[in-house]
């Protein structure tokens, strides 16, 4: 598009109209799709740049959900290999399992209230309460995540390798596939991939479980393909007659409901022990048929063997990644430049997603200032973001009945806004992280735009009530942590470089002072509002404590209404 | 405020709640006979454009009481106006305008100006924040409260409101504010009535049709759309565009767009009441006017930052005004300014003056009476650094008048607008039942005849004379405090003399302040 159709496109919201509706890549070609003079040709060298508050801040916000002002803390001055490192050293413990949160609705006769469910017996009664649970504590624990970037990359994989919790009848194994994200998460690719094509709910989501030497189910095999390691690029080639093969080697896995917890078992009666011949785009292999008890792991072992051996599964892998933590626009210059090289990190470290990690993190095309501030935050990303940012005070945990209400809440937003955490649409995952041409830019809409912004003004102004209990933002505890809080343009200044990535134009700066200081008064109205605010023995202490209050709370509520808020 | 009501409102005016359009919103407009009488005036319906100007106005240099000149070079020489350069009002040349002020002058001499006197309330407040919010609330002094007088009347009109709207009847916002975010003066019990345009060049984007520049970087395309979708979002959007495209300006004495910002927003109010949009409020904003130093030029009293100010303030009035009548909507649309407050009678040694009291106001437009309300303040001949001006009349009367004479909104509605207190209306509007000659010839009802002793030490006597009525003699100190009210009653027509006691009063100036009704006269008593 040339510069006179693009300014047309711009002042015709007709066309994002249309754009909106139905994400046509005309569409696309039109809203803010400036063309760019310049591209990047930056690749996978180590950056070796400044590495400064904004180039750490780029680095936190895409690894965490939200950056608090002690996340920022405790890595500034660090160097970007030992920042990296720590953010991929993440913790070996599993998060503690979601508890019986609704023993004051239901009763659970073999879970006491406030304990865990996820080794108790299943019981329809108290099913959907289970589930409930489990949704709201997968919440918590991106709420909970620790400085690094595990619950990420669990996102990043619960996307991938995705199912719904909707679908599967035991809110156990949803657990256990969360346990299987966890676990491998920072860990080997093909280790994942194994545990998740074995895992009882991924059994159960994609019927491998019905996979039977009489009644092939094909269904896993594909996914398996397709959406999980090798993708639908052009140089993704099995074919039809591969689906068939690689279903029979998966036959005789299926899952005990009756055990407990709900546990994956092999019935080698179930499986086709009959030799696999694949496709050319294979190596022509041919898997052979084995019998007894560990058929079922031997000849998956043999196929997981067979699959990594093809290049395109590290490309496609990262590809998902780059979209994930980079950009979702993939041109010639980075396929060749970042995701060519980052895939063969990949295949010489064996699958190791901490070192293809490590190696994107760090590259010279990651700190490519081209690359900053272009990524729009999934709600989750915006959501647990901001309540990690305003460090809003959640209820203890010995509180789990209030503690799960909150969660909940969140959770209830995401899904306000499209990411329901534990029931993605469908197995692809969610749209924004696959979806040509809109990518990111699916999240938003007339719909989710507001209510992302009504999430951050119902937190700041009214809280979320459950019963007497109402959970608010305290402006004041992140405010008082900024360096010099009482000088209105400092106090912008921090604001605006912590929350958002992108710095704001004169114009903007001065609407957001107008909040504090209106009518161009003088700055030391908020200094002596501030100060008088923060003295309990001022005599004006209370009323300048619920003005200055009013203030930061219409401050901070004008930063996270602005679009760059929802830039990462 | 409620935290709901805070969330509502910042969720309705900030952004937009997830609204539907269905008929239930109607149904309760229809519902109410008020509400109908409402729709069916809507077609027609009338304005109200306020103008804030932020910061606390200096009165005293702006509707400045050329009898006093004696007094006032005493109290503020270096920042005093010549008085051969004041614009006095052609039939009352006791009272003129800054010199800048000549399109408010202009106004006058069209009959199309209302000027009110020493305009405050009881124990004004020097904050900024809080004299703004008791301003915005019509609070008194002493209370905190958390709806805005137009957010209450707005919420006695829209029922409901937001949910169901936008309705048939109604179906553009109830208040537009351009300028800042969400004003206290909209805030409704539950919700804020207005819409609020946050970014500061989004509105004149939205009615322009276009989106801020963003860098040619893969982030500027990715804020690019965010921006586009965030105007799109707004409920509200699509009905002011439509207004801004259909509306005009036909005034051609609008300055150059993008200098005089008061100007810019009046102008596009014009073009959307023009448009056909049926909100009834706008409020529109001007800062800069806490002048605490250099309000003037050393040399020329004329120039500086406050006469700036006045320049733009009189010529964007006029301007607008001339396109109302241009545009043919001078029946609909009545203006109001006020500030926070005004500022000191002494001026400071830094040609500025420090935050004040009372000062007036002005309501413009064909409906108004024209005029000026209430007597010229007082300058005491020695002045201290804290003296104020005494209020004449409280804002809350200015308010109460626009909702009785110019929305034509019952008594018992008014009161509740007022959050239940009762304040008698003023001669501003034509509607009003009062003649403005009531209250400008003063002496002819009631009169301050002496004080004396004068200075006095430890009591003095005060004569004074009314004509039958009700009779409020009250005590203000140079700050503008409330003092004492020393009587309060209903008097028969005749000559009165009232002891009053001053042990335990500080020394210093004091006014002592008659009123019938809204009649008031004030002398300066100074105690030693």
């Amino acid at each position: 598009m040339d510069r006179k159709a693009f300014f047309q496109s711009i002042k015709s919201p007709s066309v994002a109209n249309s754009f909106s509706a139905d994400g046509s890549p005309q569409g696309s070609e039109i809203i803010g799709k400036k063309p760019l003079n310049r591209r990047t040709n930056t690749g996978t060298n180590a950056y070796t740049g400044t590495f400064g508050k904004d180039e750490l801040m780029h680095l936190l916000r895409r690894t965490l959900f939200g950056v608090k002002l002690a996340d920022y803390n405790q890595y500034k001055g660090k160097t970007l290999e030992q920042v990296v490192d720590a953010l991929l050293n993440v913790s070996s413990t599993l998060p503690n399992p979601p508890i019986n949160n609704y023993g004051n609705l239901v009763n659970d006769p073999n879970v006491p209230y406030g304990s865990t469910w996820v080794n108790a017996a299943l019981d329809p009664a108290v099913e959907p309460y289970r589930k409930g649970s489990v949704k709201s504590w997968f919440w918590g624990q991106m709420l909970t995540q620790s400085a690094d970037i595990q619950a990420k990359m669990v996102l990043f994989w619960h996307n991938h390798f995705a199912l719904q919790f909707l679908e599967i009848p035991d809110a156990r194994a949803c657990y256990v596939y969360t346990k299987v994200l966890y676990t491998h998460a920072l860990g080997n690719f093909k280790d994942l991939t194994r545990a998740i094509t074995i895992d009882p709910a991924m059994l159960f989501y994609l019927n491998g479980r019905l996979n039977t030497k009489k009644a092939p189910d094909e269904n896993y095999a594909r996914e398996l393909q397709e959406l999980f390691t090798l993708g639908k690029g052009p140089n993704s080639k099995y074919t039809e007659d591969d689906v068939k093969a690689m279903a029979k080697v998966l036959t005789g896995w299926s899952i005990n409901p009756l055990t407990n917890p709900f546990s994956t078992t092999f019935l080698s009666v179930n499986h086709d022990s009959s030799d696999k011949q694949f496709s050319a785009f294979y190596g022509n292999t041919v898997i052979k048929g084995q019998t007894g008890i560990n058929a079922g792991n031997t000849e998956l072992d043999d196929l997981l063997t067979m699959i990594f051996k093809v290049d395109e599964v590290a490309l496609f892998i990262c590809r998902k990644l780059y979209e994930f933590f980079v950009y979702y626009e993939i041109d010639d210059s980075v396929e060749t430049n970042v995701i060519v090289p980052l895939a063969k990190v990949f295949r010489d470290s064996g699958y190791s997603i901490k070192a293809v990690l490590k190696t994107l993190l760090m590259s010279e095309h990651f700190f490519d200032t081209w690359n900053r501030a272009c990524v729009i935050k999934d709600p989750l990303t915006q959501q647990v973001g901001f309540c990690r940012e305003m460090e809003l005070k959640f209820p203890a945990s010995t509180d789990y009945f209030l503690l799960y209400q909150m969660y909940q809440m969140g959770m209830n937003f995401g899904q306000l806004t499209q990411l329901n955490l534990g029931d993605p649409p469908n197995v692809a995952g969610w749209p924004a992280w696959y979806q040509k041409p809109l990518f990111h830019r699916s999240w938003i809409n007339s719909d989710t735009l507001p209510k992302r912004n009504q999430f951050t003004d119902y937190l700041l102004f009214i809280g979320h009530k459950v019963g007497t209990y109402t959970m608010i933002v305290d402006p004041w505890i992140f405010v008082k942590k900024l360096s010099n809080p009482g000088k209105a343009d400092d106090l912008i200044a921090d604001c605006v470089s912590h929350l958002l990535p992108l710095s704001l134009s004169a114009a903007q700066t001065a609407s957001l002072k107008e909040v504090l200081l209106p009518g161009g008064i003088p700055d030391y109205n908020w200094s002596d509002e501030y100060r008088a605010a923060t003295d309990p023995s001022d005599p004006n202490y209370k009323t300048a404590l619920s003005t200055a209050t009013v203030k930061l709370q219409y401050l901070l509520k004008s930063i996270m209404n602005l679009s760059e808020y929802q830039l990462s | 405020m409620k935290r709901r009501s805070f969330f509502k409102a910042s969720a309705a005016a900030g952004t937009v709640l997830p609204l539907t359009l269905n008929g239930m919103g109607v149904k309760a407009f229809e519902d109410s006979p008020l509400l109908r009488s409402l729709g069916r005036r809507s077609a027609d319906g009338k304005v109200l454009v306020i103008i804030n100007l932020s910061g606390g106005n200096d009165g005293l240099n702006t509707l400045i009481p050329i009898d006093q000149y004696s007094n006032l070079s005493k109290a503020r020489n270096n920042i005093l106006i010549p008085e051969d350069k004041v614009l006095p009002f052609w039939d009352k040349p006791a009272a003129g305008l800054h010199p800048k002020l000549s399109g408010l002058r202009d106004l006058y001499n069209n009959g199309m100006l209302s000027a009110i006197q020493a305009v405050g309330y009881p124990n004004p407040n020097y904050s900024h924040f809080r004299a703004t919010d008791i301003w915005m609330s019509g609070s008194d002094s002493n209370e905190n409260w958390t709806t805005g007088w137009m957010g209450r009347y707005l919420d006695g009109q829209y029922t409901g409101y937001p949910k169901g709207y936008p309705t048939a009847a109604m179906p553009d916002p109830l208040a537009i504010q351009i300028g800042q975010m969400v004003s206290l003066t909209f805030m409704g019990p539950e919700v804020n009535m207005g819409m609020a345009i946050t970014d500061p060049t989004s509105f004149y984007n939205l009615a322009n049709g276009t989106t801020d520049p963003t860098p040619s970087t893969p982030a500027g395309n990715e804020l690019a759309f965010l921006r586009l979708m965030a105007q799109q979002t707004n409920q509200y959007a699509t009905v002011i565009k439509n207004a801004a495209a259909k509306g005009t300006n036909k005034s051609n004495k609008y300055p150059t767009g993008g200098r005089q910002p008061l100007a810019d927003q009046l102008k596009i109010v014009a073009k959307l009441i023009n448009g056909g949009l049926k909100t009834p409020v706008y409020m529109v904003s001007i800062g800069g006017f806490d002048t605490h130093s250099e309000q003037v030029d050393n040399a020329d009293h004329t120039i500086g930052s406050h006469a700036t100010l006045m320049q733009q303030l009189g010529d964007a009035i006029a301007a607008f005004q001339d396109d109302i009548k241009l545009l043919g909507l001078e029946d609909r649309v009545v203006g109001m300014t006020f500030s926070e407050f005004g500022r000191r009678v002494m001026s400071n040694a830094s040609n500025g003056t420090d935050h004040g009291a009372a000062a007036p106001m002005f309501v413009f437009g064909k409906a108004v009476q024209n005029g000026v309300i209430g007597a010229n303040p007082t300058i005491p001949s020695t002045v201290t650094v804290n003296d104020n001006l005494p209020m004449q009349y409280d804002f809350r009367q200015v308010y109460a008048s626009v909702l009785t004479d110019w929305f034509e909104l019952p008594a018992a509605e008014v009161k509740a607008a007022m959050g239940g207190k009762d304040f008698n209306t003023l001669p501003i509007f034509k509607a009003n039942k009062a003649s403005i000659e009531d209250y400008v010839d003063l002496v002819s009802r009631i009169s301050l005849n002496q004080i004396y002793p004068n200075p006095a030490v430890q009591n003095t006597k005060i004569s004074y004379f009314t004509e039958s009525g009700h009779v409020k003699l009250s005590v203000f100190d140079a700050t503008g405090q409330l003092v004492q009210v020393l009587k309060d009653e209903w008097h028969g027509h005749g000559t009165y003399v009232v002891d009053f006691e001053l042990i335990g009063l500080r020394k210093g100036n004091y006014y002592i302040q008659l009123s019938q009704g809204d009649k008031r006269i004030t002398e300066v008593l100074l105690v030693q």
